[in-house]
């Protein structure tokens, strides 16, 4: 394993996790959307080293797929959803800025246990490129806890796509199948989640998911 | 006849696919509703046909003696119940839930569905089985928020966020597999086809192997439902459109939990990997104590069923969890009872809700009076789902429960403690529903019966008597999963 080539592919993962707790420190929707475009974009950039230094060419695809639709295509359309329902306020969260970025640091310390010690037979650039990819997907998680809006769940969401893109690629020669399949995805849920969008906009005048809850169908 | 086992398996896939655009296309809602049908008969029929002609494994697909039987059920419900769909929405158009462009969308979405299933069991690579169960979730996603309603809308928007995740965890844990695989099977498609991991399960990493069943449990075990990643199951369940209800409860969460069955197998084989049991059983036992105490408070009646599926869902993953060729057995048996009575009872509840024109409970009483084929129907079936004697849930909750006995006495004290709970709560809420004075809407509605008597009859004569080769099926398979 070349040094440089390690190095390069570790900065970019760690890039990932670092913009993931820039993710949940965003107080303004636009500003997360920004943060998410330049999350994607790492993304990609890192994709496309390890097709660089796996010789994989397709890999090149999967970057291509990341850099068009989740750096640019999907945070241009949501910023059209913003404007468009109006919510280009404050992000309200449910717990603490402070608390979530010490969960989040729990949660990265979590990752690199569990997965450390488990992957030593591994190659150490598997290895560490997984423990990245476990907590980019973590962190994602957590952000989809600790919003309220549909739009900031999405952006959620999609970073938790991004962790799993990461580790797919991090696995030397897994099948382009499974890449593909991974973009499609999240070009699938998009549009889902769009219609979802526009159906709740339509119905209420917010998307703001407590509302939505006050109906459980258990109160008669 | 070899020669016709790819064409067969080929068309499980393809005729539900080629119907779903054709549907899509279709303008008139009675043909399609007739055509959904056909395709659904003509998909069964062709799957039944894998009995006798079976292709050779392939790359991505295949067709054993594990998944052979799961097709043919998965078919046969898929077929009965567009046939009760058919009633359901003609009744849904004429009242205007719906509208003939949503049906159009429904229909496609209804084949779309089925074929991703079919593709879910005959998968031979594990990165294509999470595809097709993704495609499945998000056709499901979109099909509970067929009515627009605030509450479908929540539901789909629940499921969709917690389906998601869910099957991110999945697929981690399908990468994690790959990882584990790749020095053994070379890189590339070698590594994900399932009929290599299990040939190669003993030499590969346990430690890897270990943390991919983690993810995997939690990521298909929220698509089966097993507490505590159940919440999504309910709301889905209670607000989308009765045959989707009954093509979940019936179908959908069995087969996440087929998924979940490939991976154990590849567990079993590795001696000092993690043994499944212990996670499953817990899960398992988690669901079923749970669920049924929540059915006490049910008060909409699909609301209710769901919670029973998650119920016996939970049973069927404790039953996998114990292992061993008897627990395993009637494990196997319970996912097909469950499947053919669940789903009749949902065809009941699709037609009362219709007919009261609501799903609270409260408001329904005395249906053996004012409905007596829907009455007697929801009565036999809710006999049936509680594990009365003659009906063939009694047969496989008894196996499991004096399966665990012989083993793990203390086990079974939770597991018998779970049962009665939910039995007491079905039986008493089935009193309210059944009988006492007539409540609601009276007139008579146009329903389909034949669906409901048909998987009630089967279930009946399970439980009095299996033929013996689907008891040497049972227990062949019961065997390979270790």
């Amino acid at each position: 394993m070349d040094s440089v080539a390690f190095d390069v592919a570790h900065l970019l993962a760690g890039g990932i996790v670092l913009l993931s707790f820039l993710l949940l420190y965003q107080d303004r929707i636009f500003g997360l959307l920004n943060v998410f475009a330049l999350h994607a974009f790492v993304l990609s950039l890192s994709v496309a080293w390890q097709a660089f230094i796996q010789g994989a060419p397709h890999l090149y695809i999967t970057a291509a797929i990341a850099l068009c639709f989740k750096a640019i295509v999907i945070p241009v359309a949501l910023h059209r959803i913003v404007l468009r329902l109006g919510i280009e306020r404050t992000i309200e969260t449910v717990v603490g800025i402070g608390a979530t970025m010490l969960v989040g640091m729990a949660l990265v310390a979590l990752s690199i246990v569990v997965m450390l010690p488990v992957t030593v037979a591994s190659e150490s650039l598997a290895r560490e490129d997984l423990a990245f990819a476990l907590s980019t997907v973590l962190l994602g998680l957590l952000l989809m806890v600790v919003r309220r809006y549909a739009v900031s769940q999405i952006i959620g969401f999609m970073a938790l796509e991004n962790g799993l893109v990461l580790a797919a690629t991090g696995a030397k020669g897994m099948p382009l199948v499974v890449e593909i399949s991974v973009a499609f995805s999240v070009l699938i849920a998009f549009i889902v989640i769009g219609i979802f969008l526009f159906r709740i906009r339509e119905r209420f005048d917010t998307v703001d998911l407590e509302a939505l809850d006050r109906f459980r169908g258990e109160r008669p | 006849m070899s020669a016709a086992g790819p064409i067969l398996v080929l068309s499980v896939l393809l005729v539900p696919a080629g119907s779903a655009l054709v549907l899509a296309a279709l303008p008139g809602y009675r043909v399609a509703a007739r055509l959904n049908v056909l395709a659904s008969l003509t998909t069964f029929l062709v799957a039944f046909g894998l009995f006798f002609a079976r292709p050779a494994p392939g790359r991505f697909l295949i067709v054993d003696d594990v998944n052979v039987v799961f097709i043919v059920l998965n078919t046969f419900v898929a077929f009965t119940t567009s046939m009760f769909s058919a009633s359901y929405i003609a009744h849904e158009l004429e009242i205007g839930r719906l509208t003939p462009t949503y049906l159009r969308f429904y229909h496609a979405m209804y084949q779309a569905l089925i074929g991703a299933m079919n593709l879910a069991l005959v998968a031979n690579n594990i990165g294509l089985i999470w595809v097709a169960v993704e495609i499945a979730t998000l056709t499901t996603v979109l099909m509970v928020g067929i009515y627009r309603t605030r509450e479908a809308l929540e539901a789909a928007w629940k499921y969709f966020i917690l389906g998601s995740v869910g099957i991110g965890f999945a697929l981690f844990g399908t990468i994690i597999v790959y990882l584990a695989a790749q020095p053994v099977a070379g890189e590339g498609l070698n590594a994900m086809e399932w009929t290599v991991l299990v040939r190669e399960s003993a030499s590969l990493d346990p430690a890897l192997l270990n943390l991919a069943f983690v993810f995997l449990l939690l990521g298909y075990g929220t698509k089966v439902g097993l507490a505590p990643l159940h919440a999504w199951l309910p709301d889905a369940h209670a607000e989308g459109p009765t045959p989707i209800s009954a093509v979940l409860s019936g179908l959908l969460l069995n087969v996440a939990l087929f998924a979940l069955l490939r991976f154990k197998m590849v567990m079993a084989g590795n001696p000092s990997a993690l043994a499944p049991g212990p996670l499953m059983i817990t899960m398992g036992l988690t669901s079923l104590v749970f669920a049924g105490f929540m059915l006490y408070r049910r008060r909409d009646i699909k609301r209710m069923f769901a919670y029973s599926s998650i119920e016996h869902m939970g049973i069927i993953a404790f039953a996998f969890g114990m292992g061993g060729p008897l627990a395993n057995f009637a494990g196997l048996l319970h996912m097909t009872m469950h499947s053919l009575t669940k789903s009749a009872i949902f065809f009941a509840v699709g037609h009362i809700a219709q007919a009261k024109g609501t799903q609270q409970i409260a408001a329904i009483r005395g249906l053996t009076q004012s409905h007596p084929v829907l009455g007697w129907g929801l009565v036999l079936g809710v006999i049936a789902i509680a594990g009365m004697p003659p009906m063939g849930v009694f047969m496989s909750e008894f196996l499991i429960v004096s399966s665990t006995f012989a083993r793990e006495p203390l086990l079974a004290v939770p597991l018998v403690g779970g049962l009665l709970v939910a039995f007491g709560a079905l039986l008493y809420r089935l009193h309210g529903l059944a009988f006492g004075d007539i409540h609601g809407n009276t007139t008579p509605i146009e329903a389909s019966y034949l669906p409901m008597f048909a998987h009630l009859g089967l279930v009946l004569v399970a439980g009095i008597y299996i033929p013996l080769p689907a008891v040497q099926w049972f227990q062949h398979v019961a065997r390979l999963l270790g």
